[in-house]
């Protein structure tokens, strides 16, 4: 892990001159063919591959439906698995085109990293998981409690501001990946394993027995979850930003995967616009006009995603809540397609 | 003043050339200053570019980042420090833990890797198989392998802390480690070390005197008696005038855990265990390399003058050995040095993990960080060889005089 740290670093600190000079990344991304996805290690739901080394999850398909949106083909995407710690350095040296592994907007991340949030495709927050045999109800009674977390994200800092703000002792023990965490909390060297609270849910699927664990009911912190590009090239993050928004653009309107083609040929004005028969939206972006077709028939509606990957139709089952279209009672929102 | 300036003497001059140029003469040093010049300049263009570009991409860059708020807590830490320290002072924590388990890791290498050794060139037939089994199987498996078994193993062998296996009910084993009692100091603190000290520096001046009058004189003095009341005589009687100079602190369960009392994690024990025993495996074979290269006649003359095995490899073959053996020895030093950097695969907070990786993307300012890691890593490894090639030479220096 330190080598790859080391190679980025190395990457980072002699090619900036090539990203900075010319950033325009979608004919990069079409002169080679592939778009370089930077995903997480494996942790599902969100991003992982399964026994044939096919990639699945939400974030995974943000990745497919920009890959869809371009080459109008969902499987011309290279994954770039990369731990918490190496993600922003592998965006910065180019090595990625975009990054799109469950990782929190906050400010110092939009403004120091040379990087930008393109939305939320996630609205998470951090939550605990213990074991049910220490017969904890509440995350305050952790007083004096080990805490295993994975080193380099948002939890480290929102766990040591918890305990610090309801005055309670604990002691923190910090892996380099996820699954190292989850081993040492399943081995018993910490009582309590914290993270965004999907991320509890999808691992408490990797444990022996996952009915013996439970999450605690505490949300201790915000975690929206988004994509990120290199900061310089409008055009890019523009793309980025619209893919996700076209997908909940589609499920606004009741455009689906299976349904998409005949929505098409339908004569509602707002149809035509998002679906392509007027206007020239998706020429200005840079792709097509049938770029919201493409992008639906790839991975299907923000819905479709949501609940093939993490909810109803999936192992977590977990629910809409906040990820939800701002007129069910969630926070997704897409600015409207004019 | 009216006199010229001295041209330099001719000899100075050779000099000058021979040092610099070598056998090309001034030719060379052209060569030599056209080489320094490229290499500075490569250098140069590679800092100025990589400054030019983080601030054309808007990506922080400088060190003013260690005076920032690190914010998160770290779970082993020998100085004082909380969430609301900067990362200055995480880069000093991360330091300091990776020093300690490079210390420890070294003396256990060291007093493990000799016994292997002894054991491999022991004409007992099981002792020296046992050392050739140790050596062939902890060297031909990988490192990360054996922390990680050394970790996962010793974990799951222990409790959870309220089943935790008491010792003497005042140090606890579990799975969040070792817990012995503290000592907390006392009125009678400042004398007892004081006379600790003044007993330590006698007992070193008689053993030079005692030295002296062997090697100048052949007087053999027996100082162990002396040496003993030097060092615990005078520290009791302290005790018995000023009382005792500290008291234990003893740990108690509260909650999920201990409270009170010092604690070894987990963590520490279980990459010291790994680091030492996968580098006593190779000093064992470089002691072994030592020990043949004395020549046999040298163990069969101690045991002719009626020496035992012990007293002939302590006062004869090791000594000699010792030229032979420290600079590859110094090598495996350095790399378990380096080698502690695997620490991050089992949660131990080392500057690799702490500072190379928390901070790193917490700041993002990865050609800082990174810098900055290596050059410690470099010093500490040139530290390390100095003080090697001291005592090489103090060792080359002995055996010729």
């Amino acid at each position: 892990m330190k080598r790859v740290t080391l190679a980025l670093t190395l990457a980072l600190a002699a090619g900036l001159s090539a990203q900075a000079a010319d950033a325009q990344t979608l004919k990069t991304v079409k002169d080679r063919g592939m778009l370089s996805c930077g995903v997480s290690q494996g942790l599902p739901g969100f991003s992982s591959p399964d026994d044939k080394g096919n990639w699945t999850g939400l974030d995974v398909d943000v990745c497919r439906a920009i890959a869809g949106a371009i080459f109008n083909d969902p499987t011309k995407v290279k994954y770039v698995p990369l731990s918490a710690k190496d993600r922003f350095t592998a965006l910065q040296s180019g090595e990625i085109d975009v990054l799109s592994r469950n990782t929190t907007w906050t400010i110092s991340r939009d403004t120091s990293l040379g990087a930008n949030f393109t939305g939320v495709t996630y609205y998470d927050g951090q939550g605990f998981m213990v074991k049910k045999s220490l017969k904890v109800n509440s995350a305050l009674e952790l007083n004096s409690a080990s805490v295993c977390v994975q080193t380099g994200t948002t939890t480290e800092q929102n766990l040591a501001d918890y305990f610090k703000a309801n005055n309670m002792k604990y002691e923190v023990i910090a892996f380099g990946t996820n699954d190292e965490t989850v081993k040492a909390y399943e081995a018993g060297r910490c009582d309590v394993f914290t993270t965004d609270q999907s991320g509890l849910y999808a691992n408490r699927l990797k444990l022996a027995n996952p009915n013996d664990h439970m999450v605690l009911p505490e949300i201790i912190s915000k975690e929206p979850l988004g994509p990120m590009v290199r900061h310089g090239d409008d055009q890019w993050f523009d793309i980025v930003k619209w893919t996700l928004f076209a997908m909940i653009t589609a499920e606004e309107l009741g455009v689906t995967s299976k349904n998409v083609d005949e929505k098409a040929k339908l004569e509602s004005p707002e149809l035509k616009r998002v679906l392509g028969s007027d206007g020239n939206f998706g020429e200005q972006l840079g792709l097509t006009k049938d770029w919201v077709v493409r992008i639906v028939k790839a991975v299907g509606n923000y819905g479709e995603v949501f609940d093939r990957n993490v909810g109803a139709g999936s192992p977590l089952a977990i629910n809409r809540g906040l990820n939800n279209l701002w007129n069910k009672g969630g926070l997704q929102y897409a600015p409207p397609i004019r | 003043m009216s006199t010229e300036a001295r041209k330099p003497s001719p000899q100075i001059a050779l000099k000058v050339r021979r040092v610099l140029g070598g056998k090309a003469g001034w030719n060379g040093i052209a060569v030599q200053f056209a080489f320094a010049a490229i290499l500075g300049w490569i250098g140069y263009e590679i800092v100025s570019n990589a400054r030019a570009n983080l601030e054309n991409q808007h990506i922080a860059a400088g060190f003013g980042f260690l005076r920032n708020n690190a914010g998160f807590d770290v779970n082993q830490t020998l100085i004082s420090y909380t969430g609301s320290d900067t990362f200055l002072r995480v880069f000093v924590v991360g330091l300091l833990n990776t020093l300690v388990v490079s210390v420890v890791g070294i003396v256990f290498a060291t007093v493990i890797g000799f016994i292997v050794a002894l054991c491999r060139l022991s004409p007992n037939w099981l002792l020296s198989r046992v050392g050739e089994i140790y050596v062939e199987i902890i060297r031909n498996l990988p490192l990360l392998f054996q922390i990680l078994f050394w970790y996962l193993a010793v974990l799951a062998a222990l409790p959870n802390p309220r089943q935790s296996i008491s010792l003497l009910g005042i140090a606890f084993l579990s799975n969040r480690g070792l817990v012995v009692p503290s000592p907390i100091g006392q009125s009678g603190l400042e004398p007892f070390l004081a006379m600790l000290a003044l007993g330590f520096v006698a007992a070193l001046a008689l053993r030079i005197h005692a030295r002296r009058a062997l090697f100048q004189e052949g007087r053999m003095i027996r100082i162990w008696p002396y040496v003993l009341g030097l060092l615990f005589g005078l520290p009791l009687a302290t005790i018995l005038v000023f009382g005792l100079p500290f008291t234990f602190e003893l740990p108690q369960l509260k909650g999920f855990n201990f409270a009170g009392g010092s604690r070894i994690i987990p963590e520490f024990v279980a990459l010291t265990l790994a680091l030492s025993t996968y580098t006593a495996a190779f000093i064992a074979e470089i002691v072994r390399a030592g020990i043949l290269s004395v020549h046999k006649g040298q163990m069969e003359a101690g045991s002719s003058l009626g020496l035992s095995r012990g007293t002939t490899l302590r006062l004869i073959v090791v000594p000699q050995a010792m030229r032979v053996i420290v600079p590859p020895l110094t090598n495996q030093y350095l790399n378990l040095t380096k080698n502690s950097s695997l620490a991050v695969a089992i949660g131990y907070p080392d500057l690799v993990s702490v500072f190379a990786g928390t901070s790193l993307s917490q700041t993002g300012q990865a050609i800082e960080i990174i810098a900055m890691t290596m050059g410690v890593y470099l010093l500490i490894s040139l530290v390390t060889s100095a003080i090697m090639s001291v005592y090489g030479w103090r060792v080359s220096r002995s055996l010729d005089a």
